[in-house]
């Protein structure tokens, strides 16, 4: 038994200094320019999602093409290029980033922790603005000249700003300028969700009582702090080749016979960059996946999260190692093979931590009194197709496999699967979860049923027929196969295939939108703790939570956030907050 | 890459040392009650934590701009530009500031209004010149022709200290804002309002704490300019190879 003071029942209110709370005065700073996490949270989120509605689409028309080559009139080479470089940037930056961070980070990082609102709620607003802005000036790359960049997301040099690129005029400076204001913006974001775990966690809530939903979001939002800055300096690079005329990236180019101002820059430097910030990214997205899933798994499964310490651990061991693996997605630059297999030994060993957390969610489990709630089935749903992601991850990793793999489908079916599909069955089972706490109403079963099988089922059908089209050899970022007879009919009818579903699953998601405003009016009655949970965001005295959160006082808190099936416990959960009940003390053995 | 990484590994060791204070070992499924964090815990006042972290994060974005510094020099056709005897007056002058904060930071502590007052002003100055002899340092090598564009070591040397300089114009900003308030803070009235002086305080050294941060970057931007760092580089190299 660990010798801890006991709290006596009259202990005295918490001793966090109470921040100084802004107050609304109008309806335009209550709803718009709110300082309030809540409201930025949604803010956010409602952005994120619609952007990825828009770039739902722009796959969609991607698929068309492939399927029905010439079909769609203006999808040309150009446009083709341009959809994936849009759908590619929106999807991991401005959907996925802001989404996990931006919105859940907000919603539940002051809620979980029992803090009244972020350390700098100013910061955290403008945080939010720029966010918006830098949305703005990518969108309004659609209406300059010469539309956005089609250079790809990685928006490698020397061709992201050399003729024959579309956009090269003003799409690729609209998306350096977005990349910019987005970072600057997240910076802001970032220093409040950081600050507010180390200095806002009330009375009794130490870092190893934090919900793993936190601990995920944290670390993410750390590696966010210090990842962005690469990508920051590769913008402000490129931008200074592309318009003030510099060889940062640019190597000595030969033009239609006529040699380019260029000279002496190196392309490889801006990989390095590039992937110094792409590389954390993949985890910046995973790791709230990974917390939100854990929280999910032991509320619905009614169970203690398994090995709670090793999840820890595993979070922070990931966020290390993941800034040593970038290269990995340089094996075919040229770079030294010492250095390949580096990366690839790096790369491999990250699979244990994951590995790790992958056990302890079945462990979670085994024995448990699962709930096969839409959150749940989100959950597992997660769990399955993140092992499916990682494994063909371990053949990418190795350099001798990911050579012969390397641009063709399989990548693309990887990366959708780990990094598309997985974190974004979580989004889907995180709003179905905390929706009656934002709400105060529950989103419909049937409907979230439907929407469940048709996603999880249609992503599979889409996904996995991609890793046979990439061992056959096929492309990736070609925009018809042509007269490419190597590939058997067979290619051909399964992009077909791939299509109908893709449109089936897109279409799919209208279901969702439809039950998150349908929900809103005519949700069931949630009450204050629909999923019967421990952690704090569910005891607050009102739902939706008013600003400040928690009423007069803070909460105190007393134990984990994992209290479910305690033998001799009058529910079948214990609030964080719940002082020790009698006898409690001599029911726990180590 | 390898100083970035450098960069990162004194970061992850800052984090471990405080994860490693934070009790990350307990067993929080047998831990009922509440459990005071010692008051050495959260010692530090939450804007000056919030400072820290942003340090980290300037300090990464300046850490891969050297990274990409020592790669890129070792190109053939790198031509390193002359220094210009500016740069070194302008050292001086952020020295100068930089001393004037700490100085400024002693006045308040012993309640001196105007001596902070005096401070400030004095460090917003030198700062203000810095930033003033810099821009001349440009006008001055654009007229010798070191263009931007014309050589990579130009390239570098406008991107480095151009960074460096947006840092300390965001900088002159928070340093106008203590100002105004250690103006508007009255001496008398100061003790009555409570936390009043302590705000003033706090950003007085959350200032010099940034300032001494900018005089730091800047010296080792400083010696990469000048050319002492390559030496070092070339060992690095031959110690890695």
């Amino acid at each position: 038994m660990v010798d801890v003071p006991l709290g006596a029942a009259g202990v005295p209110p918490a001793e966090v200094e109470d921040v100084e709370l802004y107050h609304p005065k109008s309806w335009l700073t209550h709803y718009v320019f709110s300082q309030d996490a809540k409201i930025i949270a949604v803010q956010y989120s409602v952005t994120a999602l619609s952007i990825g509605l828009v770039a739902l689409m722009l796959s969609w028309l991607m698929r068309l093409q492939l399927a029905f080559p010439g079909a769609l009139s203006f999808i040309d080479a150009d446009a083709y290029y341009q959809l994936i470089t849009m759908h590619g940037m929106m999807m991991v930056v401005y959907v996925l980033t802001a989404l996990f961070l931006g919105g859940f980070g907000n919603y539940l990082i002051p809620l979980m922790l029992g803090a009244r609102d972020m350390v700098f709620p100013y910061a955290n607003m403008l945080s939010f603005w720029f966010y918006l802005l830098a949305v703005v000036v990518l969108f309004a790359s659609f209406a300059v000249p010469g539309g956005p960049t089609g250079a790809g997301w990685t928006l490698y040099p020397p061709q992201a700003i050399t003729a024959g690129t579309p956009g090269l005029a003003w799409g690729i400076i609209m998306m350096l300028v977005s990349l910019m204001i987005f970072i600057i913006g997240f910076t802001m974001g970032g220093l409040n969700y950081v600050v507010t775990v180390l200095q806002g966690r009330t009375r009794g809530m130490t870092l190893m009582r934090m919900p793993l939903t936190v601990w995920g979001i944290f670390t993410a939002s750390v590696m966010a702090l210090l990842a962005f800055p690469a990508l920051f300096v590769g913008c402000v690079m490129m931008l200074f080749d592309r318009l003030l005329g510099t060889s940062f990236f640019m190597p000595e180019i030969i033009e239609q016979g006529a040699r380019l101002p260029y000279g002496g820059g190196s392309p490889i430097l801006f990989q390095h960059l590039f992937w110094f910030f792409g590389h954390p990214e993949v985890y910046i997205v995973a790791l709230p996946a990974f917390g939100i899933v854990s929280d999910l798994i032991s509320v619905h499964a009614r169970r203690n999260i398994f090995g709670y310490r090793m999840m820890v651990w595993a979070i922070v061991a990931i966020g290390a190692l993941s800034f040593v693996v970038w290269a990995h997605h340089m094996y075919v630059s040229g770079m030294n093979p010492y250095f390949g297999f580096f990366f690839a030994t790096t790369t491999l060993i990250i699979a244990i931590p994951t590995a790790i957390k992958v056990y302890n969610w079945v462990l979670t489990l085994w024995r448990g009194d699962i709930h096969l709630t839409v959150p749940m089935l989100f959950a597992l749903a997660f769990i399955v197709t993140f092992v499916n992601g990682g494994l063909t991850g371990l053949f990418l990793g190795n350099v001798v496999v990911d050579v012969p793999l390397s641009d063709t489908m399989f990548v693309v079916a990887h990366f959708h699967m780990v990094m598309g599909v997985a974190p974004i069955l979580v989004i889907f089972g995180a709003m179905y979860h905390w929706y009656p706490k934002a709400t105060g109403r529950l989103l419909s079963v049937p409907l979230g049923r439907f929407h469940f099988w048709v996603t999880f089922l249609g992503a599979y059908l889409i996904f996995f027929p991609m890793h046979y089209l990439g061992l056959m050899g096929v492309p990736r970022r070609y925009y018809e196969m042509g007269e490419t007879a190597i590939y058997p009919q067979s290619a051909h009818d399964l992009n077909i295939f791939i299509t109908v579903m893709a449109l089936l699953v897109g279409a799919a998601q209208l279901v969702f939108v439809f039950n998150l405003i349908w929900s809103l009016r005519h949700g069931r009655e949630a009450g204050g703790n629909p999923w019967r949970a421990c952690s704090l965001e569910w005891q607050t005295p009102v739902t939706p939570p008013p600003h400040g959160n928690f009423g007069k006082e803070l909460p105190v808190v007393y134990r984990w956030a994992y209290d479910y099936n305690v033998p001799g416990a009058p529910e079948d959960f214990i609030p964080q907050n719940q002082p020790p009940l009698a006898g409690e003390m001599a029911g726990r053995t180590p | 890459m390898t100083i970035v990484l450098a960069f990162l590994a004194i970061l992850i060791g800052i984090a471990a040392w405080w994860l490693s204070t934070q009790r990350i070992m307990s067993k929080p499924w047998l831990e009922i009650g509440v459990i005071d964090e010692p008051p050495a815990a959260r010692p530090l006042p939450t804007a000056k934590i919030g400072l820290g972290v942003f340090l980290a994060v300037a300090g990464v974005l300046f850490a891969l701009s050297i990274s990409a510094y020592s790669m890129r020099l070792q190109a053939a056709d790198w031509w390193p530009l002359p220094v210009p005897r500016l740069l070194w007056i302008n050292t001086g002058l952020l020295i100068l500031a930089s001393a004037a904060l700490e100085w400024t930071k002693a006045q308040s502590r012993h309640a001196n209004l105007d001596g902070v007052r005096f401070g400030l002003i004095g460090a917003g100055i030198f700062t203000l010149a810095f930033v003033i002899g810099q821009l001349v340092v440009w006008r001055e090598l654009v007229g010798e022709g070191y263009f931007l564009a014309s050589n990579p070591a130009n390239a570098f040397f406008y991107l480095m200290t151009g960074l460096h300089g947006l840092h300390v114009l965001g900088g002159l900003v928070a340093l106008s804002r203590v100002t105004f308030r250690a103006f508007a803070a009255d001496g008398a009235r100061g003790d009555k309002i409570p936390g009043e002086r302590g705000r003033l305080r706090l950003g007085i050294e959350l200032c010099a704490i940034y300032w001494h941060f900018l005089l730091v970057v800047w010296l080792v931007l400083f010696a990469l300019i000048a050319g002492w760092a390559g030496d070092f580089f070339e060992i690095c190299r031959q110690v890695l190879s």
